[in-house]
């Protein structure tokens, strides 16, 4: 099947500074794709040049096979819904929604019609003779889409719609983007820095670094299967430690610490004997335990002092000061066990060597 | 501390209340009393409306208080023709520090007095100035050409004295103007006329009719200008007004030309709000 939308080996160069470096990627029709980087690492720009508003410095841009780098931003078959989402303040927002259609020249009567048809949709009827600021921020963002949505376009670009809403709003509206791709069945290029956006409406995420794509993987294989330090340490939170590797068994590594501490771990990539490396450990894949023999079976242990709780419900941590004088983050389950757990108390924590994750270099 | 805060209130709003009294209510009650009254003999006035007789039926004070609302409209909707793309060059296209060097460009000319800005203009546009010799050097003209004295002259006049007045305003509401929105319209299939139409045009209206306004009040206002560079044609209202308080001592005519200025304006303006469909307190707040 010939992918939506399709970038080769595309290059962004402003003066010296190389702001998208040698990216490729495909997307395939219907389906949810996120970009995920930090600020700065070039996303924005991938996204102003599908949209037309930069021009690559060398590479291609295909969309339904066909390349669009000699299309004007005005006649791509993409749309984009803006950061601020950009609506049109003079315009009522039945106007707003009806401007793409007017451009395109239909008849007043058709396009009352789809206005109302899209208004249906993104379940806001009868709002079309309103003002844009008479509209609350979900609101906006729905008309937003359905105002891009109602074009027909292949595909549906969103630049970090959701960072200007709150976060109550923010988590109900990451349901609801998903349910709109899913309603109007377009295939959705949304770029964002909030992980938990990503990962929740996605069905591929490629998480980008320096104007790299560092990995492109379902958000399980970004979570559990990082091939990257920097998305080990991008998705989600971790512990981690440098040292030198000192024993190889096919994929099980041991390493010694700069600490000191012997740990083991899976490799991923081919490490051998004295090669610095990096362990990867989350927080959620370390056991907490009241003695050391309930963690018999963990190929890690160590044992220390809660130095400090960090309480936000379902998600607490504990901060575990280990005997070698660092500090690990530890989640603290709420199943009651360790309820009147307090500063200064010793526990003993384990986890098993396939949750820790083994990168060469980390100087 | 309440008294203190009166006497605050009260030390602020004196120089206001000055002023408008002063300068701006009292000189008016005074103009409309005297442009009500006839002289009959020397210092023996009587209530009339003579004076405001004679404007309307004397052809050539028509003509010039006609002509002078319709050149100042004109020479008005020049200076937005002109300013629109320099101010949206300014605003949204020139950046950093170059934005500030164009935005300077336009304040210059308004260090030196309008007397000497309009020398410059004679000084380019007489017999023997710059434009009319290097038209002879260039073997367009065989003989010297005078280029002042006309309406054309005035006008270019007009225009470039009202430039920042236009300029600022459109500026200051072309930068609130956010550059995605622009985009969006572009993205959206729109074409440069369309996103300037729908979109650009309606987010600059309130500065187009607040500089509209102050433009055309500076022109209608204008004595330098039309007197300088304009001909024998181009009488301007405000010379007649002249003529009347200096060189004719007709304070009674004076005054009714000035009350005729003065209610030409505030028709106009209106109009031009009624248009627009804005109102002035959202053009001027």
């Amino acid at each position: 099947m010939t992918p939506d939308l399709e970038c080769v080996d595309l290059v962004k160069r402003f003066g010296a500074t190389t702001a998208v470096d040698n990216v490729s990627f495909c997307v395939p029709p219907g389906s949810f794709f996120s970009i995920l980087g930090p600020s700065g690492c070039g996303k924005t720009t991938i996204m102003r040049m599908i949209a037309g508003f930069l021009e690559p410095t060398s590479g291609d841009i295909r969309i339904k096979g066909g390349t669009v780098l000699d299309t004007p931003p005005n006649k791509r078959p993409v749309n984009m819904v803006f950061q601020h989402l950009a609506l049109f303040p003079m315009m009522t927002i039945a106007d707003n929604i009806g401007y793409g259609l007017r451009r395109k020249g239909m008849a007043r009567d058709q396009i009352a019609r789809k206005v109302d048809e899209a208004l249906e949709r993104i379940g806001l009827p009868g709002i079309g003779a309103r003002k844009v600021d008479e509209l609350s921020g979900g609101q906006k963002q729905r008309v937003a889409i359905a105002r891009c949505m109602v074009l027909e376009p292949d595909v549906l670009l969103l630049d970090e719609p959701l960072g200007a809403l709150d976060l109550k709003l923010r988590e109900h509206m990451k349901i609801e983007l998903k349910a709109l791709q899913a309603e109007f069945d377009t295939t959705f290029v949304y770029i964002t820095h909030d992980q938990s956006e990503a990962l929740v409406m996605s069905d591929q995420i490629a998480v980008m670094n320096a104007g790299r794509f560092e990995q492109v993987g379902t958000g399980q294989d970004l979570y559990y299967r990082p091939q990257t330090p920097f998305v080990a340490g991008f998705i989600g939170e971790a512990n981690r430690w440098k040292g030198r590797i000192e024993r190889v068994e096919g994929a099980m590594l041991e390493m010694r610490t700069e600490t000191g501490l012997a740990m083991r771990a899976t490799g991923s990539g081919t490490l051998s004997k004295g090669d610095a490396a990096e362990i990867f450990v989350r927080p959620e894949s370390i056991h907490l335990a009241a003695s050391d023999a309930a963690l018999s079976d963990f190929d890690n242990r160590l044992q220390g002092k809660v130095t400090s709780i960090l309480f936000n419900g379902a998600a607490s941590r504990v901060l575990v000061e280990d005997d070698a004088g660092e500090t690990l983050e530890v989640t603290l389950p709420q199943t009651g066990e360790f309820a009147s757990m307090e500063r200064g108390a010793t526990v003993h924590i384990g986890w098993r060597a396939a949750q820790a994750i083994c990168f060469g270099g980390g100087d | 501390m309440r008294s203190h805060a009166r006497i605050g209130f009260v030390l602020l709003l004196t120089p206001l209340v000055l002023w408008l009294g002063l300068l701006i209510i009292i000189p008016h009650i005074d103009m409309l009393l005297i442009s009500l009254r006839e002289r009959i003999s020397f210092g023996v006035y009587e209530p009339s409306l003579a004076q405001y007789q004679k404007a309307l039926t004397e052809p050539l004070y028509l003509r010039t208080f006609w002509r002078t609302a319709v050149m100042s409209v004109l020479a008005t909707a020049i200076t937005l023709v002109i300013a629109f793309p320099v101010a949206y060059y300014i605003a949204k296209m020139a950046r950093g520090r170059l934005q500030q060097v164009l935005f300077m460009l336009c304040l210059i000319p308004f260090y030196v007095s309008e007397l000497v800005r309009t020398f410059g203009w004679m000084i380019l546009l007489r017999e023997t100035g710059l434009i009319s010799n290097l038209l002879q050097w260039a073997g367009l003209a065989d003989q010297p050409v005078e280029m002042l004295y006309n309406d054309a002259a005035m006008m270019v006049g007009l225009v470039y004295t009202s430039m920042l007045f236009m300029v600022v305003p459109l500026v200051t509401t072309l930068e609130s103007l956010d550059d995605s929105v622009v985009e969006a319209g572009y993205d959206l299939g729109g074409g440069g006329i369309s996103v300037l139409r729908e979109i650009i045009i309606p987010h600059a209206m309130p500065g187009i009719v607040s500089g509209c306004i102050v433009v055309f009040m500076l022109s209608l206002g204008n004595y330098l200008t039309p007197t300088m560079l304009g001909g024998k044609d181009s009488l301007w209202f405000t010379e007649m007004i002249y003529n009347q308080f200096i060189v004719r001592s007709n304070w009674e005519l004076g005054a009714t030309f000035g009350f005729m200025l003065l209610v030409l304006s505030s028709v106009i303006v209106w109009g031009m709000l009624r248009l627009t469909g804005r109102t002035l307190q959202e053009t001027m707040g």
